[in-house]
């Protein structure tokens, strides 16, 4: 069920040069993206919103008759929600380099009429910035009310305040880090290695779905905290006993193969490697020596920090970080730490402590 | 309360406040002298209320600590009757004076009369207006004198260049401001480092 109904997604197309941070080029792209909510006169009330890892386009609503599933973040945008549809012009885009419709390492290259697979260069998230920019001017927009995103999508939200700091007047960075540490980089690895790996992917014409299934699971992993694995799985046994053997025994093992299947079915390995590698090169703070507060203090918006107490992939304390060094470079800052036993995922989950804090904020004057 | 500190912080202040509660303090500053007000507060009610204000408040636990705020950071830190629901006032205050360059405190003063008769006459806790908990439940951990709190100042090297002694109320009677540690129920420092 979504209040919003079905929502047909449209094509921003660009046809000049693209450069990329890594100094290389595209030739043009196109971006797939969803608006939910209406334009004001004023052109004033435009919310983007930035999607993580595995996120898509389709944030809200349904995409046809026969869905049964509504978008990635549809708890959270609505009429009445957190990102009210009544007041806000919400857009939501899939990411350059993405599997759902922008242009990625699952298109067709022009020049081989084949799809791009690891030709496709790897995109960072300044790069995303810049597109979405251009997408932004495209849809007539002067300035987002707001840019907010969890996670790989916090971070971009961060990235907007630095790069465009005119265009953006609230900025909601949700469950987020300043940059990776090693040991979110290492997970990261782990995955990649699952993929790369995997004899499919060398054969290069195969989808190498166990090793994007094993990637999954592995990350997986990291968006629940303990307490929500022990209250959706425990020990529980899928059979009635332990049969000393290899098969699925434990409800988590399951549960973990199923969302590799699923999962692998849907997306592309390619773009998996890509979006990893873009989290790993996040560092807003490259450009200034490697010092954060020097990074954010050309940024003009009013932020909004949001951890969640058992997120252990991006914890509360990474998100004190961006908080202090806001801080310290004199920016209005605020920042709440939900309570809650969902882990990263949190971020996804309707809390209404989370809700109405999002709501506060956008509806504030600051 | 706002009437009193109002005269003694400059228009556009950068101003730190340390339990901001509802944030109403911030809100008049803020409407009235356009200062730049950044609130703490440890309550998920108090902190929803700032930012329905459209004030800028962070979650944080004053207990554990304010080194995430740097030395001399803010125009002024302010502690409205806060100091004494904290664990360590004592280590409290020093970290206050290092990240303002003046601060103002409120404490509500243990020495009362009105608290002296309630020990002296019943034998119980005293509970009054400034002082409205009841000793199992206070917050208030280190309620202390304003004789006490003035010392505690004077050993930590820090100047007490203002005060305004007033009753639960907010107004400033005759006799509080001749006889303070008996008749003041709430006191106001302006506090610096002595330098």
């Amino acid at each position: 069920m979504s209040e919003l109904g079905i929502i047909e997604p449209e094509i921003f197309l660009f046809e000049d040069t693209f450069s990329l941070e890594s100094g290389k080029r595209l030739d043009g792209f196109e971006l797939i993206y969803e608006t939910y909510g209406k334009l004001s006169d004023k052109k004033d009330n435009a919310v983007l919103i930035c999607h993580a890892l595995s996120g898509n386009h389709h944030a809200a609503g349904l995409s046809n008759e026969n869905d049964k599933r509504p978008g990635w973040w549809n708890e959270l945008i609505g009429p009445g929600k957190a990102f009210d549809t009544e007041k806000y012009f919400v857009v939501s885009l899939n990411n350059l380099g993405g599997c759902h419709g922008s242009t990625g390492p699952s298109s067709i290259n022009p020049l081989t009429n084949e799809k791009f697979g690891k030709e496709f260069p790897l995109v960072t998230v300044k790069d995303w910035i810049n597109s979405q920019n251009l997408l932004r001017s495209y849809l007539g927009i002067d300035r987002w009310l707001a840019v907010a995103g969890g996670s790989l999508g916090g971070m971009q939200a961060l990235q907007w305040a630095i790069d465009y700091p005119d265009l953006v007047e609230k900025s909601i960075v949700i469950a987020a880090a300043p940059k990776l540490s090693a040991q979110n980089i290492a997970f990261n690895e782990v995955a990649r290695q699952a993929i790369v790996n995997d004899p499919d992917f060398e054969k290069g014409t195969h989808h190498p779905k166990r090793g994007l299934g094993l990637a999954r699971m592995l990350g997986h992993i990291t968006y629940l905290s303990e307490e929500v694995m022990k209250e959706k799985f425990d020990r529980d046994l899928k059979k009635e006993k332990i049969e000393y053997g290899y098969d699925v025994e434990f409800e988590v093992e399951s549960y973990l193969r199923y969302q590799a299947d699923n999962f692998s079915d849907k997306f592309d390995a390619h773009t998996y490697l890509l979006m990893t590698k873009a989290l790993d090169y996040f560092d807003p703070a490259k450009y200034f020596d490697g010092n954060l507060i020097s990074s954010l203090e050309q940024t003009k918006s009013n932020f909004l920090i949001i951890s969640f107490s058992s997120d252990w992939r991006f914890s509360p304390k990474r998100s004190k970080e961006i908080v202090n060094s806001l801080v310290a470079a004199k920016k209005p800052v605020s920042y709440v730490n939900i309570e809650s036993f969902q882990g990263h995922d949190g971020f996804l989950f309707p809390d209404n402590r989370y809700v109405n804090t999002i709501k506060t904020f956008l509806n504030s004057d600051v | 309360m706002y009437k009193i500190v109002n005269k003694w912080i400059p228009k556009n202040s950068h101003i730190l406040d340390l339990g901001c509660g509802d944030g109403s303090m911030l809100f008049e500053l803020k409407k009235e002298l356009n200062i730049n007000g950044l609130g703490v507060d440890i309550s998920e009610k108090n902190i929803q209320l700032s930012l329905s204000k459209g004030l800028n408040v962070i979650e944080q636990d004053i207990d554990q600590g304010l080194s995430n705020f740097g030395d001399q950071s803010f125009d002024l830190v302010l502690m409205s009757q806060s100091i004494q629901a904290l664990k360590r006032p004592d280590l409290a205050l020093s970290e206050i004076i290092r990240i303002g360059k003046e601060c103002i405190v409120s404490i509500p003063n243990f020495a009362n009369f009105k608290c002296r008769l309630q020990l002296f006459l019943t034998g119980k806790m005293p509970v009054s207006s400034a002082l409205p908990h009841s000793w199992y439940s206070t917050p208030n951990l280190h309620l202390c004198s304003l004789k006490d709190f003035e010392s505690l100042c004077e050993n930590s090297n820090i100047k007490i260049s203002e005060k305004k002694l007033i009753k639960a109320s907010g107004e400033s009677t005759f006799l509080s401001n001749f006889f303070p540690n008996l008749f003041a129920e709430i006191a106001v420092y302006k506090l610096e480092k002595k330098s």
